[in-house]
């Protein structure tokens, strides 16, 4: 167990260090270096300027230099300074994080319990129609672009029923409405994999002992089901925090909520390069770790894992 | 970090939806008959091609050049979708800017898919230490958002569709690897293989005759799938500004103009949308056709 967890942790150690080292070889491999970019929205910008600028923030040492002083103050948090503005990246990120947060983990939560509800539904069901289209509904979830589904609810309620208003103004529907848009979106490939893997589980015959013990298709379902169930849909829901962020940040901007989309598209916007460098390795961060805590939590709920000497430790999960 | 098992890869089929078809017994419909029983999916697919390739045939109206006398005018049956804050036709826009979305979505289907499935083939057949690098490779694009790949592209370069196919291409690399490599470890391990190596086949006629009928048909699925999360990726990018300059009409970019317009028009943003629903789920529809086209 405990070389599996530190195993664990090394690779994913090892893939945000790889994932430092592409940014920073993309951002290397531009026709120009960051200043120069930044500033040749600015017709103005002299050579003199643009010299003292890279000086500054130490475009002009040799890469190997460069590579090693940013990784340096990465260790210590340090994101390096937005071109915009002047204030470090960090301190930027951190002034808007929260709503972010706010947002994303309570889209996550509300996409599990979601996906729970509809594989419930689709495996209880006793009706062939309502069960064909409850399982129909991923599909279809998947299909529908965030932005849209997100304008067509501002449409209806904001515009149509005026019950909430176009802008956030911290009622109870201006921060409900994003949560499930975004919780819709997330829900669909969670749900899918949920019921594929209960479909499966229902083919074991432990279950056929379950039933001629006894025991009611809501009991089967809920103890040892779902139970069994859960390592699969645990996985996606890890891979999905990817989905998640890119979704927060088109759900932000047709809600017009301040938050890391914000920061992002203006970012992109004023080719602020240093400010999209932090972004891109926070979330690469988020990303892993999350993933890392799937993998340790597995074992929990699957101990064969740990046993059977597979590569990944969710062979058994498929 | 490996994110999926290393057998059985559910990418494919948790995508495609074919979550609870059959493992076997069904019947391959590789015929052209069997194909055409998808009709209901293969006709609209074929109106959207046609929508890419020959626009004018579809409306006669101008999606450039609008009449200001007609403005925000609600669908009817001149204007079918209505049109915008110009006078401009909305769905001569949503037909003109078919071909728009097709292409940079096809753009980022192809770098995916070639390079994804070398890599793939790569990992499977070149010995461990290719198989270890390719794959931190793939866990690295895998960390990073495909969105947030193709933002990074869109900044250093300028915004524009060939730089939005290339970031999403990028980022559909990892799928394509995983599932390739997947398919060719599965197909590799099996006797008729090792028999055609045995009995002289070289790397190249084994890998053609052998191992590639047997992993075409996940990739052409997952092709069709990534299309539709390819369309999905870049409306979405569009909507935030980062495709195509306007009046180009491109379709996230439609939305997005029709935002400004929500309280008063509501078809700006609803109609164009509902086209990028239904092509999503064709080539949703269109993968798992195909997928049990090709189970044997």
């Amino acid at each position: 167990m405990g070389g599996y967890i530190a195993q664990r942790i090394g690779q994913a150690l090892l893939v945000i260090l790889l994932a430092y080292t592409a940014v920073f070889l993309a951002v290397q491999a531009l026709p120009n270096d960051p200043v120069t970019i930044f500033l040749s929205a600015d017709s103005s910008a002299d050579p003199a300027t643009i010299a003292q600028m890279k000086a500054y923030y130490g475009y002009d040492q040799p890469l190997i230099v460069q590579y090693f002083t940013q990784l340096g103050a990465l260790l210590t948090g340090d994101l390096g300074y937005s071109l915009s503005s002047g204030s470090a990246v960090s301190t930027r990120i951190g002034e808007v994080i929260g709503s972010t947060l706010l947002l994303a983990g309570s889209a996550f939560a509300l996409a599990l319990v979601l996906a729970v509800a509809l594989t419930a539904a689709a495996s209880l069901s006793r009706r062939p129609r309502v069960r064909n289209a409850l399982l129909n509904l991923p599909p279809l979830m998947i299909s529908i672009p965030v932005f849209w589904l997100g304008l067509v609810l501002l449409q209806v309620l904001a515009v149509q029923l005026g019950v909430m208003s176009l802008f956030p103004d911290g009622s109870f529907l201006s921060l409900a409405v994003p949560i499930l848009v975004l919780a819709i979106h997330l829900s669909a490939p969670i749900a899918q994999v949920l019921i594929k893997s209960v479909h499966e589980v229902n083919t074991q015959p432990f279950v056929d002992v379950l039933r001629a013990k006894g025991a009611s298709e809501e009991w089967i379902f809920y103890r040892h089901t779902l139970k069994n169930a859960a390592p699969a849909a645990l996985s996606i829901a890890g891979i999905t925090i990817g989905t998640l962020l890119a979704g927060s940040v088109i759900t932000e901007t047709v809600f017009a909520r301040a938050g890391l989309g914000q920061l992002v598209l203006q970012a992109v916007t004023v080719q602020d390069i240093p400010l999209v460098q932090g972004l891109v390795l926070l979330t690469a961060a988020a990303f892993t770790a999350v993933n890392l805590l799937v993998d340790l939590i597995h074992p929990k709920l699957d101990p064969r894992i740990i046993t059977s000497h597979a590569g990944s430790p969710r062979a058994l999960a498929a | 970090m490996s994110l999926l098992t290393e057998r059985g890869t559910p990418a494919v089929e948790l995508a495609t939806g074919s979550a609870l078809e059959p493992e076997h017994g069904a019947t391959p419909k590789t015929t052209l008959l069997g194909w055409l029983r998808n009709w209901w999916v293969l006709l609209p697919l074929a109106l959207l091609l046609a929508w890419a390739v020959l626009p004018g045939l579809f409306t006669g109206q101008d999606p450039l050049t609008g009449v200001p006398q007609q403005k925000l005018a609600e669908p009817s049956l001149a204007h079918p979708f209505g049109t915008d804050h110009l006078g401009r036709d909305v769905y001569a826009r949503v037909v003109h800017g078919t071909s728009q979305t097709l292409m940079t979505a096809g753009l980022a289907c192809l770098i995916g898919s070639v390079v994804g499935s070398l890599l793939g083939l790569l990992a499977a057949t070149a010995g461990r230490f290719a198989d270890s690098v390719a794959m931190r490779f793939v866990d690295v694009v895998l960390a990073v958002p495909a969105f947030l790949i193709a933002l990074i592209l869109v900044t250093a370069t300028e915004p524009g569709p060939f730089s939005l196919g290339l970031g999403v291409g990028i980022a559909s690399i990892a799928a394509f690897a995983r599932l390739v490599r997947t398919e060719v470890l599965r197909v590799r391990s099996r006797d008729f293989v090792q028999a055609a190596l045995m009995s002289g086949g070289g790397y190249l006629t084994v890998l053609r005759r052998h191992i590639i009928p047997h992993v075409i048909g996940p990739v052409l699925a997952l092709l069709a799938v990534d299309l539709g999360a390819a369309i999905l990726a870049i409306s979405g990018l569009g909507f935030l500004g980062f495709g195509s300059p306007p009046p180009t009409p491109e379709w996230g970019l439609l939305i997005s103009e029709g935002r400004q317009y929500l309280t008063v028009a509501w078809w700006l943003t609803t109609l164009p949308g509902l086209v990028i629903v239904a092509a999503v789920m064709l080539t949703a529809v269109l993968g798992r056709a195909i997928n049990k086209a090709f189970r044997f």
